[in-house]
């Protein structure tokens, strides 16, 4: 009843027809995507390291984090602390690093895309304490124009883009890192 | 209700307070500056916006039964809500159906407009309000004073003080880290324990039938992902065509906002969780009349960033409560008085029609033109606040007719210049407050130029 209410007011009202624009290619910088991804993602908090410098990702996860740390990842590569399959969302709550994959990196403000495929749990990247993604590095594009052209937002129920740790400056404009989510994100790039 | 100068003058007696506030809006609105100039391509992205929203205002409703069509496919129930009461009605009824009583709620002005809480808490419902400002404001029982920072217009003093009472934080801590961290335990006992999670929408993209919502403290996803139940309500404006003009949205919002290059999160949710609901609230209230005013329907482009509000003059030193609209500042401005015209004809006053709104909008609302042609309308009907309906009246005597303004300029130099202070700055003079006249000049613009040109 209100739907078809609404609609026929909208049609009783609505503009004459105006065309919807092409956004158009933008011309890309001089800098290369790579390095402009690690200074964004730097400065909005995030900490962007390279597998290559280290022995495995089991050892740069608990060289960056400390060594008796409640790791929860999907990866095989890595020795999860908690059954994910089993687990219900709440048994999440304890859980000091999560590490998961990653499927496209943003230059532009060093966002993360994950999905639901990549987390298991779609609360995973946020009640953990510590996130952490793996990136491949060639998986960077310029800009969101890009991102969105590479990705299907709607190829599994949820997907996210995560562009640093969980902040906020409610309190007096002043920087706090660690509000409702992640109190860091660190990023390997592979 | 008191008018916006009126409630003004209150907040601006506090001066040191009044200047702090200014301050801290001016380094936000510096913050976007930074990020705008650092996108090369930044004034075709708003132009790029202005059109998309255009484009989609005049295809509305095919976007919208689209947007529900697919919205279904993917397993969400999609409602529609003519007005606020028919929306809390339906909001309430779904949580009644989920037997739902704990709620989490993210930032959301439409709730906030449709008065959503109050509804819900009288109905034996608890709404605890996630975002971190939104929660200062709950537990202080105030309304927002900023559609992104809700708790601006508080000091840390003061949240410390509150937190103290409220959640029991040591006597004195004013320390924002700490206060957030205590915020935060408080927080996650409520997500952990919620039956139900409300969200706002930032676009809702009709190829797809998903909705986006952006925070950066990812409180919306800790309350989405850990309640079984989460309801996005929407007014019908949010509508994008295509997953692909997020790239234009996603750009422009978080830089306007916050000088931020994205929102922390940006989350795209199209189905619920495994054994979870969804459901989608789409909300007219208001918003079929206001397309419906050629003036004035560009305000329904708005994305909410606040960057209108963080530039304006009035608004920063007047502070957002003055507005007594839920949406404050330049934008409320435009968006309020089409609702209750009468209640709000003092908003279109409240500005200096510098333009400097219009001129941050990412989506290019031709805001301080639509102020001033609200004043017109509300001039038409009658409805101009006593002071200024006086004065206009003399003025427009006195501007019709070239003898009484010659006159009219030679007293007012001569009073400006040999009056003494107290005679001029009377309480019936509303312009002089907190306004200091520009010394006169001793000849006016005529008598200058009629010397000067025939000396030369
Ligand atoms: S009117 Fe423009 S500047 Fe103001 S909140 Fe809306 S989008 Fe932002």
């Amino acid at each position: 009843m209100s739907k078809a209410h609404i609609i026929k007011a909208i049609q009783a009202v609505r503009p004459d027809p105006c065309p919807l624009p092409v956004v158009p290619d933008f011309e890309a910088g001089d800098r290369p995507v790579r390095e402009v991804f690690g200074s964004v993602a730097a400065q909005s908090g995030s900490r962007v390291v390279r597998a290559e410098d280290f022995v495995g990702l089991a050892t740069a996860v608990r060289t960056i984090y400390h060594k008796e740390i409640k790791i929860a990842t999907p990866l095989r590569a890595i020795q999860s602390d908690i059954d994910l399959q089993q687990a219900s969302p709440a048994d999440l709550n304890g859980i000091d690093v999560a590490v998961l994959p990653a499927q496209l990196g943003v230059a532009e403000n060093g966002a993360v895309w994950v999905t639901e495929a990549d987390c298991v749990h779609r609360v995973l990247p946020f009640i953990t304490q510590h996130l952490v993604l793996v990136l491949p590095e060639d998986r960077i594009v310029r800009n969101m124009h890009e991102a969105y052209a590479q990705i299907k937002i709607d190829d599994t129920g949820f997907g996210v883009f995560i562009a640093g740790p969980s902040k906020t400056a409610d309190i007096e404009q002043s920087l706090v890192i660690g509000a409702q989510g992640a109190r860091s994100l660190t990023i390997i790039l592979t | 209700m008191k008018e916006h100068a009126t409630k003004a003058a209150a907040f601006i007696k506090d001066e040191a307070r009044t200047d702090w506030h200014d301050e801290s809006l001016w380094f936000v609105r510096s913050r976007r500056d930074k990020a705008a100039h650092g996108i090369p391509e930044w004034e075709q992205l708003r132009e790029l916006a202005s059109q998309i929203k255009d484009h989609t205002l005049s295809h509305l409703d095919e976007y919208l039964e689209a947007f529900e069509a697919k919205a279904i496919e993917n397993g969400v129930t999609v409602h529609w809500a003519a007005d606020a009461a028919a929306h809390n009605r339906i909001v309430h009824g779904i949580l009644q159906e989920h037997n739902a009583r704990r709620i989490v709620k993210s930032k959301s002005m439409l709730t906030e407009e449709c008065g959503l809480n109050e509804y819900l808490e009288a109905q034996g419902i608890e709404v605890v309000d996630t975002d971190l400002g939104e929660r200062i404001i709950q537990l202080k029982e105030e309304p927002p004073s900023h559609i992104v920072m809700p708790a601006i217009h508080l000091k840390k003093e003061e949240v410390g003080e509150l937190f103290h009472q409220k959640l029991q934080t040591r006597k004195g801590a004013t320390d924002p880290q700490y206060l957030t961290e205590a915020a935060r335990q408080h927080l996650r006992q409520s997500f952990l324990e919620a039956d139900a999670a409300i969200t706002g929408v930032n676009f809702a993209i009709a190829e797809t039938g998903g909705v986006v919502v952006c925070t950066n403290e990812g409180n919306a996803d800790m309350g989405t992902h850990l309640a079984p139940l989460q309801i996005h309500c929407m007014g019908i404006e949010k509508i994008l065509p295509k997953a692909e003009h997020l790239g234009v949205f996603t750009r422009l919002l978080a830089r306007s906002a916050t000088g931020q290059p994205s929102t922390i999160f940006t989350s795209h949710h199209h189905k619920a969780k495994d054994g979870g609901a969804m459901h989608i609230v789409i909300v007219d209230n208001g918003r079929t009349t206001q397309l419906g005013r050629p003036d004035f329907r560009n305000s329904l482009k708005c994305i909410r960033c606040g960057a209108c509000m963080n530039t304006c003059p009035i608004y920063r030193r007047s502070g957002g409560h003055s507005y007594d609209s839920t949406v404050p500042g330049p934008i409320g401005s435009i968006l309020t008085p089409g609702i209750d015209l009468k209640k709000y004809s003092g908003l279109p006053f409240a500005s200096t029609l510098c333009g400097s709104c219009s001129d941050v909008c990412p989506v290019k609302i031709d805001i301080h033109e639509q102020l001033y042609k609200w004043r017109q309308i509300i001039a038409e009907e009658g409805l101009l606040p006593t002071a200024k309906k006086q004065s206009m009246v003399m003025a427009g005597k006195v501007l019709s007719r070239p003898g009484w303004y010659k006159a009219a300029g030679k007293s007012a130099r001569w009073v400006t210049r040999w009056l003494p202070r107290p005679l001029i700055y009377t309480p019936l003079n509303t312009w002089g407050k907190a306004r200091e006249l520009p010394e006169a000049p001793k000849e006016s613009f005529q008598e200058w130029y009629r010397k000067n040109r025939s000396a030369s």
